[in-house]
């Protein structure tokens, strides 16, 4: 069953004038500064006298950057843009011992993905991404989200050689992305995100991503805010189960398709806070602050205000950059005014109040 | 007694060198896919890694050889994607795998195209005579499955169209030994009863087209009954069978109330698992099917990856031909 829900009320800043709060956020990634593949490619070459602190430096400033971009654009809780990780299973089968890596394979046409192989039991060693979070809280002047890439899509996008099947290996994965949180909010993180996109492409188990959310949670405060991120699917096929789910808000993408699922949500009633996708991240014409009011709108067909969270569909990293921040800069408007239309009794909710 | 012949369904990854030259040439977006007329540059790009590919095969010791079919970048859909009267829409999930094609909305007849023809030739010409040449091309069914008729009008009709289609481009092809027909949405999507009984019809009209051993290679799980059934209709040399899958019980269970043909390919290495299995696991599963299939006194098996092999990394791709090679190696001959 959910968690808390209600802790979101730590994340309203001190100075929200109106009485409605919309829960502004992103999903995660958000596009590279172009030096900073031009320094990445530098760092590989050993003849360029480039070594890993001016790396790391840059790694950096490229966090700074995008967190400050994130508060410009009007967000109330931020991220770093993922500037340090490539690719959401690379990245932490990089950092999990059991798994290698053999090359790249196809995902289509001439995009690849070093997919990793699990080839021994999964075990936790550094932390994964409490330096990321640090700095990135460092300089934020906004509460940090941190997005983990979930244990089921860790299990699904590798190649299993060592576990009988992805269930058992997505339960040990789940148990290191506990510990990875426990971390995480010794540290001070407030706000956790798992995605898990392989979900969509698998409905029919769902069940275990119930039991690794059980797992994820286990030993964490209820007042630390946990969100679960699931793209690019059939959302019937999971819902209402995901209602079972010990979170704190459910992340959809439907934007992409208009809204056409929006109704799968409203019987029963929807239990977890739902964090709406309202601006396209495939599409790089940017939506206006009325047509992104209009998308906020069909999210209180679900929830009621206090309980709506809005942000992009999806990671923005494939838009180009200008174009996310007028994306998060105009869904940050569209949030500040509906909330006013609210306050103003201008808005009515069709979502059941509690 | 049973002859063993170590070979693949095609369809191999792309030598890592390749994927960075062709990404670099051709680009990485929708538009940039193949289109069947490809800059001299690209021919030749694609020409040293099938040169590439045909070498990893006689190193490996394969007793067929694919040309590779690294051009497919819609994989099994290919044919169609390259056709004039194709359109190439939207992106599509290939079957339950983390990998997408274009998918070909067909808008104008179905004429040959000569494509698959010309690279077996190319393929040819590297090795002439020194080992049977084995040609691959989609099943009528998964061709259609896979595509969108805005042409031919109904289900039976379009699938007739394809299977001509296909058969026109056997048509063309240089002489071969073998012929593997990969129809995985016989288990990923079954006919629906009314295309049922169409489906051996459509593999024989292909199937006629050329003297080679027809293979109708099925993967991703088990048929179900009444498709194997309808399937026995089809007048071929083997079904390729996935052991892999976890229902390959389902397989057995068809094969022996149902029947099987005179040769059988056996896909016996997971083509979608990094975990490269030892000869003697790859024909203990062989040897699994056929001692459960005791009427059946099979010609030729044929001893396969269940799955095309793009899914895996390069080295794993050839460590799996070895396997297979070895595995058909071990004891050549044997009373199956």
């Amino acid at each position: 069953m959910v968690r808390n829900p209600s802790n979101r009320t730590q994340f309203r800043p001190d100075d929200h004038d109106a009485e409605h709060f919309l829960l502004t956020t992103v999903v995660g990634s958000y596009p590279k500064p172009t030096w900073l593949s031009t320094v990445k490619e530098l760092s590989e070459d050993s003849g360029a006298a480039f070594d890993d602190a001016a790396l790391a430096e840059a790694y950096d400033d490229a966090a700074r950057v995008i967190t400050h971009e994130h508060e410009r654009a009007g967000l109330d809780t931020v991220v770093d843009g993922e500037m340090r990780r490539e690719e959401m299973v690379e990245y932490f089968a990089h950092r999990i011992p059991g798994y290698e890596f053999n090359g790249p394979v196809k995902v289509w046409g001439h995009n690849y993905f070093d997919k990793p192989s699990v080839v021994s039991e999964v075990d936790y060693d550094e932390p994964w991404l409490l330096d990321e979070f640090e700095f990135t809280a460092s300089v934020a002047r906004k509460p940090v989200k941190v997005p983990i890439t979930g244990p089921y899509t860790l299990a699904r996008w590798s190649f299993n050689e060592a576990y009988d099947d992805t269930e058992s290996l997505a339960y040990d994965l789940a148990d290191l992305v506990n510990e990875e949180v426990k971390g995480l909010v010794d540290a001070g993180a407030r706000y956790v995100q798992i995605d898990e996109p392989a979900l969509a492409t698998t409905p029919d188990d769902h069940h275990i991503v119930g039991e690794s959310m059980e797992r994820i949670v286990d030993g964490i405060s209820e007042n630390v805010r946990i969100c679960l991120h699931v793209c690019y699917g059939d959302y019937s096929r999971i819902y209402p189960e995901i209602n079972d789910f010990p979170i704190d808000e459910f992340d959809v993408e439907l934007c992409n398709d208009g809204y056409e699922q929006i109704d799968v949500f409203r019987n029963p009633e929807f239990e977890p806070d739902l964090a709406l996708g309202v601006v396209d991240v495939h599409d790089a014409e940017v939506e206006s602050v009325a047509e992104i009011k209009r998308n906020i709108q069909q999210g209180l067909k679900v929830v009621s205000p206090d309980r709506l969270t809005v942000s992009p569909d999806c990671g923005v990293k494939l838009l180009p950059r200008e174009v996310a921040y007028q994306k998060i800069a105009n869904m940050a408007q569209a949030a500040r005014e509906v909330e006013a239309e609210l306050d103003a009794g201008e808005i009515e909710v069709a979502a059941p109040q509690r | 007694m049973t002859e063993l012949v170590a070979t693949t369904p095609g369809l191999f990854p792309l030598p890592d060198w390749a994927k960075s030259e062709l990404s670099e040439l051709k680009g990485r977006q929708k538009v940039d896919l193949i289109s069947g007329d490809e800059s001299d540059q690209v021919v030749s790009a694609y020409g040293r890694a099938r040169a590439e590919v045909v070498d990893d095969q006689f190193d490996a010791g394969l007793d067929r050889i694919v040309e590779g079919q690294l051009r497919w970048d819609d994989m099994i859909a290919h044919p169609l994607a390259v056709h004039d009267n194709v359109e190439t829409g939207r992106i599509s999930r290939y079957y339950d795998n983390n990998n997408f094609y274009r998918n070909p909305r067909v808008v104008g007849e179905l004429t040959p195209s000569g494509d698959v023809a010309a690279d077996l030739s190319a393929a040819l010409e590297l090795f002439d005579d020194a080992a049977p040449l084995q040609a691959v091309l989609p099943g009528p069914y998964s061709l259609t499955d896979l595509a969108t008729d805005e042409h031919y009008g109904d289900d039976r009709g379009f699938l007739s169209a394809v299977a001509d289609f296909l058969a026109d481009e056997v048509e063309s092809f240089p002489s071969h030994e073998t012929l593997f027909l990969l129809e995985p949405s016989l288990v990923a999507n079954p006919p629906n009863d009314d295309l049922a009984a169409a489906v051996p019809e459509a593999v024989d009209v292909v199937a006629g087209a050329t003297d080679a051993d027809v293979v109708v290679h099925t993967y991703f799980g088990a048929l179900d009954e009444k498709t194997y059934a309808h399937l026995m209709d089809a007048e071929v040399a083997a079904f390729g069978l996935d052991l892999v899958a976890d229902d390959r019980e389902q397989t057995v269970y068809n094969a022996v109330e149902y029947g099987v043909t005179g040769d059988v390919a056996l896909g016996v290495a997971d083509g979608q698992n990094t975990l490269v299995e030892s000869a003697e696991t790859l024909r203990e599963r062989a040897e699994w099917f056929t001692e459960q299939v005791p009427a059946a006194d099979f010609g030729t098996v044929y001893l396969s990856t269940n799955t095309e092999t793009f899914y895996l990394p390069v080295n794993r791709h050839r460590a799996k031909l070895s396997a297979l090679a070895t595995a058909a190696g071990l004891d050549r001959e044997v009373v199956a």
